[in-house]
């Protein structure tokens, strides 16, 4: 993969391991903690708090209904509960079983879906989780998070204990560009912001943070200042943050690696719509399913390169001067 | 002794209070439901025998005024439509008050047309989307595994219930963790919600072979036969290193004639009329009579019989 490296951000280790070693050190800090697989903990990570921990680790096979019910049961007598799969088979295979058993009693099971986006690559679609977000979100009680790095996936797994409930977590499976390489302050539903300016506002989540980062350094080339925004946490959204940057900036482009419906764009129109209607674009996977392939081919065949969110940065500039104009003729 | 223990003693009821308290919470299933105008009467009278054997012959531990006790043995209705025959014997047990039995499915009621573990104590598990009880009740009894506790878990499944596919997912992943703690009870009442199970899913049987093939203790009984419901629940705790399976041969509406005349489901989710009702209680109560008349011809069981000396 190529994002970010033209603005030199150095690559960090895929955040499926980011989850797994620090899934393994809480191993050690909290008794309570059990961890259930769906027979992929070498790809999930949950493998090396298995190895450490077999004990409190139950390979349940390749049966996600299962295995996140029996989560949940572990849940009702107590005990921290984290239960994980590739984000398709989790959220998909499961999705009834995480409705009774975790989002309506609100058991404090934590669902970690790894291989998210279309960058797992060669794999082809029907390992690539792309409608994990819109389903996670779906649920009532759920805390979504889908962190950008290596070091805020190590603080979202963390946090993902600081409260009681139904949370998901989002890993990918390739090396991740790193965009906190100076440490990370992560709070669940607080936006972080990498980079201000007063154009327009860049609002993304994952791998697309890097990819927003590289799109700004592009835009202010060409003298367009954007603020860039790593919405981490989907669900509660950071709706102040949304609304400031409507205000302040007077636009909006949000990047995913997800589909357009249900995913982070939907919510933060949602909250834009609600607060301080400003143009928008966005910038995920339209509508379709996308193919076996090079991560970097993919992403630039399905819209999710650095350029696109360029591209969708200049849209709503001209359309905020189409409407200041329209206005002028108007008066 | 314990306030728990003491507890305990008050549900050590003898075959015979079991068979009375059965009967009266057989009342009580029907009444509420046709109250209520609808629900799953059939469905929860086919089970109530099997669950008025597990909470009061004290067999299950467990503490009303102590709900979350760590240590209490847990039951979960997998079969969440049964809510009426839950509710029944949750309100006996005194987790909560009789007189609200009578709320049934009302607005803003806690019993609830399906089970819902937040609005009502006792509840263990929230169902009422088959296939899914039998997984909760598994993490349950790998949670004893992990917290080093004794308690044991019942799960009651249906028949129709077993067509789904996770019921299979849980019963191999129990034996392969050798879950000796987790029991379930099929509640084989032979019909689901548009026809004959022989006919729906012909191919469930040979069940017993199936879950002798999946690892599990198997036992069949018949679930109206208050001694073998006993009898089968006192053996199962002996058995080690294997989930356990009650197949409990039942009737669907208990064999009540409203229920008997539906020839397709035995009156799937359909509460009985008044008139009905009338002559469903008139032959509930003649069932009870001719069953206290038989007990001359064999002897009680006490409770230490059930259990050995206190």
């Amino acid at each position: 993969m190529n994002i970010g490296k033209a603005i030199n951000l150095e690559y960090g280790p895929p955040t499926r391991n980011a989850f797994g070693e620090t899934l393994a050190i809480l191993g050690r800090e909290n008794q309570k903690l059990v961890v259930v697989d769906g027979d992929v903990g070498n790809s999930t990570r949950t493998q090396y708090f298995g190895e450490d921990f077999p004990e409190r680790f139950f390979n349940v096979g390749i049966a996600e209904s299962n295995m996140v019910s029996v989560a949940a049961g572990l849940a009702a007598c107590g005990k921290d509960v984290v239960a994980s799969s590739f984000a398709a088979f989790l959220l998909g295979n499961a999705y009834d079983q995480i409705r009774m058993g975790i989002a309506f009693p609100q058991a404090n099971v934590k669902l970690v879906g790894s291989h998210s986006g279309i960058s797992i690559g060669e794999d082809g679609p029907s390992q690539m989780g792309i409608e994990d977000i819109a389903l996670a979100t779906s649920l009532p009680h759920f805390t979504v998070l889908v962190p950008a790095d290596a070091p805020s996936t190590e603080a979202a797994t963390r946090a993902l204990f600081s409260f009681d409930g139904p949370a998901y977590l989002r890993t990918g499976r390739p090396k991740t560009p790193i965009v906190y390489p100076n440490g990370v302050d992560f709070t669940v539903g607080k936006a972080n912001q990498l980079r201000d300016g007063r154009h327009a506002t860049i609002i993304a989540c994952g791998l697309m943070v890097a990819a927003a980062l590289e799109a700004a350094h592009y835009l202010s080339q060409d003298g367009i200042e954007v603020r860039v925004l790593d919405m981490h946490t989907i669900k509660p959204l950071d709706e102040e943050a949304v609304r400031l940057a409507a205000r302040q900036t007077g636009g909006i482009v949000t990047a995913e690696e997800h589909l357009l419906h249900g995913g982070l764009g939907a919510a933060v129109a949602t909250a834009v719509a609600q607060s301080q209607p400003v143009p928008m674009r966005f910038v995920g996977i339209h509508n379709r399913y996308a193919e076996s392939g090079e991560p970097d081919y993919l992403l630039e065949k399905y819209g999710l390169m650095p350029q696109d969110i360029v591209q969708a940065v200049r849209e709503v500039l001209a359309q905020r001067r189409d409407v200041g104009a329209q206005r002028n003729v108007g008066t | 002794m314990t306030t728990i223990e003491k507890k305990q003693l008050r549900h050590r009821a003898s075959l015979a209070e079991l068979e009375d308290t059965a009967w009266r919470l057989s009342r009580e299933i029907l009444e509420m439901t046709t109250r209520a105008k609808s629900g799953h009467p059939s469905s929860s009278l086919s089970a109530i025998d099997i669950m008025t054997a597990l909470y009061f012959s004290g067999i299950m531990r467990y503490a009303t005024e102590e709900p979350d006790w760590p240590e209490r043995d847990r039951f979960i209705l997998s079969k969440g439509h049964a809510a009426p025959a839950l509710y029944a014997v949750l309100a006996e047990a005194g987790y909560f008050d009789p007189d609200l039995l009578s709320t049934l499915r009302e607005s803003g009621s806690p019993l609830e047309g399906h089970p819902n573990m937040r609005a009502l104590p006792g509840v263990e598990a929230s169902t009422g989307s088959l296939g899914q009880g039998l997984s909760l009740g598994l993490g349950q009894a790998l949670a004893a595994r992990v917290d080093g506790l004794e308690y044991r878990v019942y799960v009651l499944i249906g028949d129709g219930e077993s067509d789904e596919g996770q019921i299979w997912e849980a019963a191999m992943a129990a034996a392969k963790y050798q879950v000796d703690n987790l029991t379930a009870v099929l509640d084989y009442n032979e019909y689901q919600q548009t026809g004959p199970v022989n006919e729906v899913m012909p191919s469930l049987e040979p069940v017993g072979d199936k879950w002798e093939s999946f690892g599990w203790d198997v036992r069949e009984i018949d679930g109206h036969d208050m001694r073998q419901v006993l009898a089968a629940l006192q053996e199962v705790p002996r058995v080690t290193d294997q989930p356990q399976i009650i197949i409990a041969h039942t009737m669907k509406g208990r064999g009540l004639s409203p229920f008997e005349k539906d020839a397709v489901n035995r009156k799937h989710g359909e509460p009985l009329t008044e008139a009905e009702l009338e002559t469903a209680l008139a032959e509930l109560d003649e069932q009870h009579a001719t069953a206290v008349a038989d007990r001359v011809e064999q002897p009680d069981l006490t409770p230490e019989d059930v259990h050995g000396e206190v």
